[in-house]
């Protein structure tokens, strides 16, 4: 993994102060600047699009759309956060998602098996797949870039042969009403989201194994020669991924009440763009989890807005990518700069 | 007429004269060793004849007779028939012995196109009246490190074989080699010196300079203290004169209140490590050292599983640990703790603050309650270093921030907070600051009286001499000598690290 590090576009002189030490100077404004920017330039887009389109976007119909159709994505990417931190790409985590919505489509809706035991199933191949990639890059020692990529393509091979290359549409009822069923106007599966949000968020900054997955990415043989376990916590992040991908995959069949073979594609590159945009906020250099949410709606605030202006289709990948290389770019400028002013 | 003539050379770097006056003459079909300790102005002047240092003055300049200006161009020594391979020999591993032999030459036919078959019978006749037998599509990696020095020795000298005459310059070349690798490469240069050519040939194995030269020229303080013929030559007199001063025959041996024996090694074999086996007092300070690619700077790694060791162990407190299962993980549980030269790749990440890098083997113990206590984290990391009088002592920055003194006082924090019963430190003064050094070695001291044993690995003699209770000195992967209580002084180890006579003696 020393060619390609997943960490290499948030940089990696960066500073994290994110909880300054009790009794010391206040941050300066250029770090809340910094932090929470991407909140201002949201709320700045928001205001500009209600002013354009006040009869479509300025309508709680469209806050509750945003808010629930992006779950899937949000939980897609907070998977992807943990091999990103450690160092590896998993660039599988898409085609996991839709083979993992057609792979539970196909046991309960086709063949009428129980909807918990396929379930179940559907969450094992996911740990399959997960310690598969864990083992040709851990074991094998294969870029993590090329195996994922290999395998990702492969799942999205299998997703077509089983479902026949059409949208399975038979979703067991209880599931579309797990994953989609009204909570104070939003679907479960937002909730599902923040749940996860505030788990990755615990893990990530308040507890050992958040450090060390930090370590493990930013100084491998660092981390190794203190004594961390290098290759389970490797092994257990693209398992994580992997497992994280199935469960969006569930959530993606009931939320759409259908399972597409070929829905994974148009995730792949917004999960990343999200992960990378979320790196340069909230806590600047690091993936994070809030980060992480604000990007996603900041990027489908965008989107939707444009929607409504009347760009469509196009405008997705556009915007998407656009994302993607400036986030990347900001983190290396962020990075440089600080490492400068020290 | 000579092979390379230099005269009245003169060069400083801010002030402190690393050549001065230094006059080299190397005769047409003599081998000439080049010696003096580190410091002495030996790679100032082989910087100086392959072009990478202007001189500041300079009487005259020949090679094989023809004068030429300084500071030289690039391209311009291989042109004059001056010819260098270099310790690292230059070569690249991946690609065969053809590839490597044309990278160094740049004529092509129109188009750019390389004329293999040309090439080949080229390079071959090279080899050849080189008496060097290897593939010509054997990538360079897979030869034997001797068949690679030969390589680039050859190499070097089919760019200069247009010219009459010339000099091959040898920097370090046998560091790396085995003992029987280096019998192969002194026939490559004899029969290189029998054609006329002049060789110049450095090293810090007076042994192998002794062995081979016709001559040697000694340099010391930049400048040239003797040029003499190498027959009859004794090893204490060419010792003397790389010093300046009597070498101390008498010592008298003492060793302070020492516990018993806290760690032992027992015939650990690896990459340059052959059946090593040695003991720790509890409270000892042992130090490691040798000549480069000696075997000394592998021992730490090899015994705290850094590296893999392919036979032996390690017993800590009566506890054995076997070379199999010996890893960083299982060390540190046993009580090991290893402080990395390598600072900035192997110790400390640079993008992350100091209370992370400190706490790193400590975490768990701040995690109470479901929550990891930052404040507390970095209310202790803060006592930890200010009592290291860590500059500036503020855990939140980021130990890239800190100067190379400061990084290690901090790193070593990291371990002195694990309590360990066996220290292992690798060359721990390394780009360190006076003041620091002085901080560090007095906390090592410090551990070592509260009972912790401890091994220091270094090339750093004057630190070693200053520190150590007892020093082993490695030569081809095995202690050769020791020294220990008041015997241990720089002089002392540079003498035993350079001499051969002390072949297994224990002093």
């Amino acid at each position: 993994m020393s060619d390609i590090t997943a960490s290499t576009g948030t940089g990696s002189a960066t500073a994290t102060e994110d909880e300054q030490p009790a009794g010391s100077v206040r941050a300066p404004f250029g770090v809340y600047l910094e932090r929470y920017g991407i909140i201002g330039i949201w709320a700045l887009i928001v205001i500009i699009f209600s002013l354009l389109r006040p009869q479509s976007f300025a309508t709680l119909t469209n806050l509750k759309t945003i808010l629930g159709t992006q779950a899937v994505l949000l939980v897609l990417t907070l998977g992807l956060l943990v091999p990103l931190t450690v160092g590896e790409f998993d660039l599988s985590v898409a085609s996991m998602m839709s083979f993992a919505a057609i792979v539970v489509a196909e046991l309960s809706g086709v063949h009428h098996l129980n909807l918990v035991i396929s379930i179940l199933v559907t969450l094992a191949i996911g740990i399959g797949v997960g310690l598969l990639n864990a083992f040709v890059v851990v074991r094998l020692g294969v870029s993590s870039f090329i195996t994922t990529l290999g395998i990702g393509t492969l799942l999205g091979g299998l997703s077509y042969g089983i479902s026949g290359s059409v949208t399975i549409g038979s979703i067991p009822s209880v599931l579309v009403t797990v994953a989609s069923r009204d909570v104070f106007g939003l679907p479960l599966a937002f909730y599902y989201g923040v749940a996860l949000c505030f788990l990755v968020w615990y893990i990530f900054q308040h507890t050992p194994l958040g450090r060390h997955l930090v370590f493990v990415g930013e100084g491998r043989e660092i981390a190794r020669l203190s004594g961390l376990p290098v290759r389970r916590i490797r092994t257990g992040s693209l398992i994580v991924s992997a497992l994280v991908a199935s469960f969006a995959g569930l959530l993606q069949a009931g939320v759409v009440g259908a399972a597409d073979p070929g829905a994974g594609t148009s995730f792949l590159l917004p999960a990343f763009a999200a992960a990378f945009l979320g790196s340069t906020a909230i806590r600047p250099g690091r993936f994070n989890a809030w980060g992480t949410f604000v990007a996603v709606y900041f990027l489908v605030t965008g989107i939707t807005g444009l929607e409504l202006l009347g760009y469509t289709g196009w405008v997705q990948d556009v915007f998407y990518g656009g994302a993607l290389v400036i986030a990347v770019a900001l983190g290396r400028l962020v990075a440089t700069s600080r490492a400068r002013s020290r | 007429m000579d092979a390379l003539y230099v005269s009245d050379l003169s060069k400083a770097f801010g002030g402190a004269k690393a050549l001065d006056d230094v006059t080299v003459s190397v005769e047409a079909g003599e081998i000439h060793g080049l010696v003096g300790r580190n410091g002495s102005g030996k790679s100032t002047l082989i910087k100086i004849l392959s072009g990478y240092h202007a001189p500041d003055a300079w009487g005259s300049f020949q090679v094989a007779g023809k004068a030429a200006e300084l500071p030289l161009m690039p391209g311009q020594p291989a042109s004059l028939g001056l010819c260098f391979v270099h310790q690292d020999l230059g070569l690249l591993n991946t690609l065969s012995v053809l590839e490597n032999f044309r990278v160094a030459r740049y004529k092509a036919a129109p188009l750019g196109r390389i004329k293999w078959r040309n090439e080949r019978r080229h390079a071959a006749r090279v080899l050849e009246s080189f008496g060097l037998e290897v593939p010509l599509d054997a990538s360079v990696g897979q030869l034997a490190p001797v068949d690679r020095a030969l390589v680039a020795i050859a190499r070097a000298l089919s760019d200069a074989s247009e010219h009459e005459g010339g000099t091959l310059v040898l920097d370090e070349p046998t560091s790396f080699l085995p003992r029987d690798g280096v019998e192969r490469l002194f026939s490559g240069m004899r029969r290189v010196a029998a054609e006329g050519l002049g060789v110049v040939f450095v090293s810090h194995r007076l042994e192998e300079i002794l062995s081979i030269t016709d001559r040697v020229t000694v340099l010391r303080d930049g400048r040239n203290v003797a040029t003499v013929g190498t027959p009859g030559l004794q090893e204490d007199d060419l010792i003397e004169m790389i010093l300046g001063q009597k070498v101390e025959e008498s010592f008298t041996s003492g060793s302070g209140s020492l516990g018993g024996v806290k760690l032992s090694i027992a015939h650990l074999t690896g990459p340059n490590v052959h059946d090593l086996s040695f003991e720790v007092r509890e409270g000892e300070i042992l130090g490691l050292t040798g000549l480069a690619g000696m075997g000394h700077e592998a021992v730490v790694y090899l015994a705290f599983g850094a590296q893999r060791a392919s036979h032996g162990s390690v017993v800590l407190d009566g506890r054995e640990i076997p070379a199999h299962s010996i890893s960083p993980r299982a060390a540190i549980k046993a009580g090991i703790a290893l402080l990395p030269g390598d600072r900035l790749n192997s110790s400390g990440v640079g993008s992350l603050p100091v209370s992370y890098n400190v706490s790193l083997p400590v975490l768990n113990k701040y995690f109470s309650g479901g929550w990891l206590r930052e404040k507390s984290e970095i209310g202790e990391v803060e006592r930890l270093i200010r009592g290291l009088e860590v500059r500036p002592p503020e855990p939140t920055r980021l130990l890239g921030s800190l100067s190379g003194g400061n990084q290690q006082k901090a790193l070593l924090g990291k371990w002195l907070q694990t309590h360990p019963k066996a220290l292992f430190l690798d060359e721990p003064s390394q780009g360190v600051d006076v003041a620091a050094r002085k901080e560090i070695f007095s906390q090592v001291r410090t551990l070592a009286s509260e009972g912790t044993a401890i091994v220091i690995s270094s090339t750093d003699w004057e630190d070693l001499a200053h520190v150590c209770d007892r020093v082993l000195i490695f030569r081809y992967g095995r202690i050769v000598a020791e020294v220990s209580g008041e015997a241990v002084s720089e002089d002392r180890l540079i003498e035993l690290c350079y001499s051969t006579s002390v072949q297994g003696e224990t002093v």
